[in-house]
């Protein structure tokens, strides 16, 4: 998957759980992206973080952080 | 009704009603009935049956024909029994030698003016006037012509001098299916009551008076596929004679026997008797038993199975090391053994997380749960997708979140409880007609209409319907418009309080009615975004909440977009709000697009979940599939369509399965598809026709059409419908054996011996279709899922006492502008949807006479936008967005605003995913369809894609003969 739409979709993620009440949005994103994302595109999504997350909205980075 | 198949078929003669019993005497019998039901429905009760020519019991009683006449003690006269509703204590005498003399001469009458040409007329045996004068023993006909004078009768061409007879009308061809010959016609005016009352189109009037009376299709001088026909078959069902009748049957005579089905369309699911004269199919007629549809149909279920033996239909296996080679005819037993070596040296070199499968919703359950366990069992991993990725997913996030389960809440039959209905984003009329006529017959009764939807779809304004409000949004802003709804209703206090506090989290509800009273949601607020006039929603709204029973009937209007998920949360929270859920008539009502859409979701297509909605990474879940399948099921959810394709381009994808879809032609952004499958090493392709994808397959594996397997359809209502076998598969196998013998030829040892086992399996596995077997289908004839121990015989409506996740849940529902924005490259923004008589990428109905109706795809554009462009009506035209561009003809119409352009998708030539672009639904990946930022200019003819893609094409569909 090209960065760019990674970025894209991982940020529309965050955007959503953004909008819900509450103060666990970057624990909700990762559960999300757990629930849904295959492991490759979890895996290009830490990478990615790991090389600076240019774009990522940072509750994405935040999550990424929490996803094992 | 023609009913001289299956006994229970019996035409009752008038509508069955429901009421206080009544009890009345009928020839010595006593019968009882409900108030408000006709003596000759009574009769028919009571099994005696009174002749009748103009009543039929899916129209209400006309009482023209005077043929039903009956005595009864203490009336004078003799009046119509169709017409005459029952009494307590009425005596009525149906056969005295009063009426059978009335009979006789109204017999006489109508045959002096009928062709005695029986023997070689299409409808005989098939007729109700033979029977009837068979019935009232009329032997001989008195009337004649005068000898010199003028001619007075409408059947004969000329005198017998030659001379050419003005009462004589042509044959009217004009429709594929059905021919009208006016010289037979008796003037019962079931047509035009049937097309009126159940189709609700209204296409046919009597014109003229007495002896000049003649059916006509449209204005003076139309034919029927001139006029507003939509071709839905039900005046031909309902006419008596063989006036209007079935080409079909004129041309391979009447049925012997038939075999009920379903339809393999749309998401209604009609119940279908597939009439059959030895092995020929002769004709497909609305089951009237059928729970769905009660007894109608539309053009394509009705007519447009003819696809089944078309010449482009490929009825042998075919491999390819290749895919810029020609294909090779080759034995079932070489295909397979080539793809599964394929597969498996895939998973050896790249790993078991390589291949995938794509299941079909067009297939049965049956298969489709085949396939997912051939991706989970076999392959080991959960790379399994489906079609419904790209329409419904969103329902099933949003419904699951909010309500706990991934489904429409209603029936069909809810619909005739309705007050005020709200259609969101769908086009019933055209997408799924058999529920717009129900719907349509509603309206007229006086429920309200409520349209939500950039174009002004069919249902906004037709013969006697015309919706409250047309809330033209741009496309994009679904959840505007319904975060307005909700804020109007909450602010102004409409909401119903006793159903949010007993049926819905409390504390959740004050905060999402903080959030939503927010005036930043207020109509007036979100109106220069959504084009809507905020007086009109607000007007919606009140009327939606007070105006009595509310349903929520919605489409791929609102899934199909960047933020289709928030918008079914929204509608839930719509229908929590008004306490509309829990009844009949009220609801959230998917319109599933394709016939087994429901049922490809049950069956665990997706990738994350198992068979009934259970997430992969669930222990105890994989546990009972672990111990019925005897593998390790991996935890970890598995690619979806779009990240396989992705996965392809990067290099980690290589082989794919794909049953029943055609993805090249129906996802987006169809270069990259393209690119993906051209990535691949071993593309699988199992399909009726040589596809679109198949330009890109190594394997073919040739299908079976709905009419030559046995299996299980589940509709939009959930239900849960036989299809049966009607023909034998002309590729030699059903598709659930063809997935089989693929799976064996991997290892995998399966035995299933007939699609009733599959069930057997899926009921152990999965709770919600714990008590659905194929005996209960056999003696139900369907039933709504969940169907188990608590509700052994279905559930036709849902969350009645309480929601199945317990309390419901409000979602905030914030707007968020798609990325996909206007500007001055590509100002417009295009929208696309299907018509009436093609289906979706138009595989089957291309291949029938349906392209009578819809040749090619058309641009709608506002005539405002075209003079800005110099356009004239049927000009070749630019498609143009960032992802490429397409030609095609433009339409110039006000159905679309100013600013927002139109398009259908059934031709692959068209190309229209061309310019859809990659983005989706942020929870599900569900494509953006619906909003496409695009520019529109003139043309001289197909863009060098559209060149380069059919030389492809072409180059690709090349077939070497078997080498024998
Ligand atoms: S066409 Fe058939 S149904 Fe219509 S009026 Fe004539 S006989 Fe009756
Ligand atoms: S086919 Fe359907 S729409 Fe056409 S005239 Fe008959 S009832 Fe009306
Ligand atoms: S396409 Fe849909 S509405 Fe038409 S007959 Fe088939 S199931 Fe019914
Ligand atoms: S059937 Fe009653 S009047 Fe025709």
């Amino acid at each position: 998957m090209s960065p760019e739409k990674m970025v894209h979709m991982a940020n529309q993620i965050a955007t959503f759980f953004k909008t819900q009440p509450g103060t666990d949005q970057a624990n909700r994103v990762a559960a999300h992206l757990t629930d849904y994302w295959e492991p490759r595109m979890l895996a290009q999504l830490r990478g990615y973080v790991a090389t600076g997350g240019k774009g990522l909205d940072d509750i994405v980075v935040k999550a990424a952080g929490l996803i094992s | 009704m023609k009913d001289f198949i299956i006994p229970k078929d019996r035409d009752m003669g008038t509508p069955a009603k429901a009421g206080a019993s009544v009890t009345l005497e009928i020839d010595g019998v006593a019968v009882t009935v409900p108030e408000g039901t006709s003596v000759l429905r009574a009769a028919a009760e009571a099994g005696i049956s009174i002749p009748k020519l103009c009543a039929s019991d899916n129209l209400e009683a006309f009482g023209s024909c005077r043929l039903c006449v009956v005595e009864i003690e203490g009336r004078r006269g003799t009046p119509a029994s169709c017409t005459t509703p029952v009494t307590p204590g009425m005596v009525v005498h149906t056969g005295s030698s009063k009426v059978g003399k009335i009979r006789r001469g109204v017999m006489e009458l109508y045959i002096s003016d009928h062709p005695l040409d029986c023997l070689t007329c299409s409808a005989n045996g098939d007729c109700e006037l033979q029977d009837m004068a068979g019935a009232v023993g009329l032997r001989d006909v008195r009337y004649d012509a005068p000898e010199k004078g003028v001619m007075v009768n409408h059947f004969e061409a000329r005198n017998t001098s030659g001379e050419a007879n003005p009462e004589w009308l042509p044959k009217d061809d004009s429709n594929p299916y059905f021919s009208y010959d006016p010289s037979k016609c008796i003037v019962c005016n079931r047509c035009v009551r049937a097309c009126e009352e159940v189709q609700g189109t209204f296409a046919l009037t009597i014109q003229g008076r007495g002896f000049d009376s003649r059916v006509s299709a449209g204005n003076a001088g139309d034919d029927f596929l001139a006029s507003d026909c939509v071709s839905c078959g039900a005046c031909v069902q309902t006419c008596p004679t063989a006036t209007l009748q079935e080409k079909s049957i004129i041309e391979l005579g009447t049925p012997d026997r038939s075999v009920i089905t379903t339809c393999a369309y749309c998401g209604v699911g009609c119940s279908f008797k597939a009439e059959m004269n030895g092995d020929t199919l002769v004709r497909m007629t609305p089951y009237k038993h059928g729970k769905a549809n009660h007894g109608h149909s539309c053009v394509k279920g009705r007519f447009a199975y003819g696809y089944a033996h078309h010449k482009d239909r490929i009825l042998k296996p075919m491999i390819r090391e290749r895919i810029d080679q020609p294909w090779r005819e080759v034995d079932w037993d070489e295909a397979l053994r080539f793809a599964a070596t394929r597969m498996r040296g895939l998973q050896e070199k790249y790993g078991k997380k390589s291949i995938g499968v794509i299941t079909s919703s067009r297939c049965t359950n049956e298969e489709t749960y085949l396939v997912q366990k051939l991706a989970r069992a076999v392959f080991g991993n959960n790379n399994t997708d489906t079609c419904a990725r790209v329409c419904h997913s969103p329902t099933g996030y949003g419904l699951g979140q909010t309500f706990g389960t991934s489904a429409g809440t209603q029936d069909f039959d809810s619909v005739e409880h309705t007050d005020v209905v709200v259609v969101i984003g769908a086009n019933p009329t055209d997408g799924h007609p058999v529920f717009a006529s129900r719907l349509k017959k509603r309206l007229r009764e006086g429920a309200k209409l409520i349209v939500v939807d950039p174009r002004r779809i069919d249902l906004v304004k037709s013969a006697h319907v015309a919706a409250s409000h047309h809330l033209p949004l741009r496309p994009g802003t679904n959840v505007a418009v319904v975060s307005a709804l909700a804020h109007v209703i909450v602010t102004e206090g409409l909401m119903d309080q006793d159903f949010i506090r007993e049926r819905c989290d409390w504390d959740e509800f004050q905060h999402y009615a903080d959030f939503i009273s927010n005036p930043r949601h207020s109509p007036e607020a979100t109106a220069l975004l959504t084009g809507v006039d905020p007086a009109a929603l607000r007007a919606a709204a009140r009327l939606f909440a007070t105006g009595g029973n509310g349903s929520i009937y919605y489409g791929l209007g609102v899934t199909e977009h960047s933020q289709g998920s928030t918008t079914v949360m929204g509608i839930a929270n719509l229908a929590m709000l008004t306490g509309n859920m829990g009844r009949p008539g009220v609801g959230v009502n998917p319109l599933r697009g394709q016939n087994n859409v429901q049922g490809a979701c049950d069956m665990g297509s997706f990738p994350h979940e198992l068979p009934g909605y259970r997430h992969v990474k669930g222990p105890e879940v994989r546990k009972v599939f672990e111990e019925a399948w005897g593998v390790q099921i991996d935890a970890e959810p598995g690619l979806r369509i779009p990240n396989m394709l992705d996965a392809a381009v990067d290099g980690t994808f290589k082989g794919l399965y794909c049953q029943g879809e055609d993805i090249l032609q129906s996802d987006p952004d169809t270069k990259h598809v393209a690119a993906g499958l051209a990535a691949m090493d071993c593309v699988i392709v199992h399909d009726l026709f040589l596809n679109e994808t198949a330009n890109y397959a190594h394997v073919f594996l040739p299908g079976s059409t709905f009419l030559e397997k046995d299996g299980t359809f589940t509709n939009a209502e959930r239900r849960i419908n036989r299809v049966r076998k009607v023909i034998p598969p002309l590729n030699g196998y059903a598709d659930w054996e063809i997935t089989q013998m693929l799976a064996n030829a991997m290892g995998a040892g399966w035995t299933y011996a007939h699609p009733a086992r599959i069930m057997e399996e899926i009921a152990a596995t999965t709770p919600s279709f714990a008590g659905v077997d194929y005996a209960l289908l056999e003696e139900k004839g369907s039933v709504q899922w969940p169907c188990n121990e608590s509700h052994p015989e279905g559930t036709p409506l849902m969350h009645v006492d309480g929601f199945m996740r317990g309390k419901g849940r409000f979602i905030f529902t914030e707007y968020v502008a798609t990325d996909e924005k206007t500007g001055p490259r590509f100002p417009l923004l295009l929208t696309t949807g299907r018509i009436l008589s093609q289906y979706n990428v138009g595989a089957q109905t291309r291949r029938t006479d349906n392209v009578i109706w819809h040749e090619e795809d058309l641009l709608e554009i506002h005539p405002h936008d075209a003079e800005m462009r110099g356009l004239k009506e049927g000009d070749w035209v630019r498609l143009a967005s960032r992802a490429g561009e397409t030609t095609l003809r433009a339409k110039l119409t006000d159905r679309v605003s100013p600013g927002v352009v139109y398009t259908t998708f059934h031709h692959p030539d068209t190309q229209a995913n061309v310019i859809t672009t990659d983005y989706s639904d942020w929870a599900t990946n569900c494509p953006e369809y619906k909003v496409t930022a695009v520019q529109v200019s003139l043309s001289n003819g197909p863009s060098d894609w559209q060149e380069d893609y059919a030389a492809q094409a072409a180059q690709a569909r090349r077939i070497l003969p078997a080498a024998e």
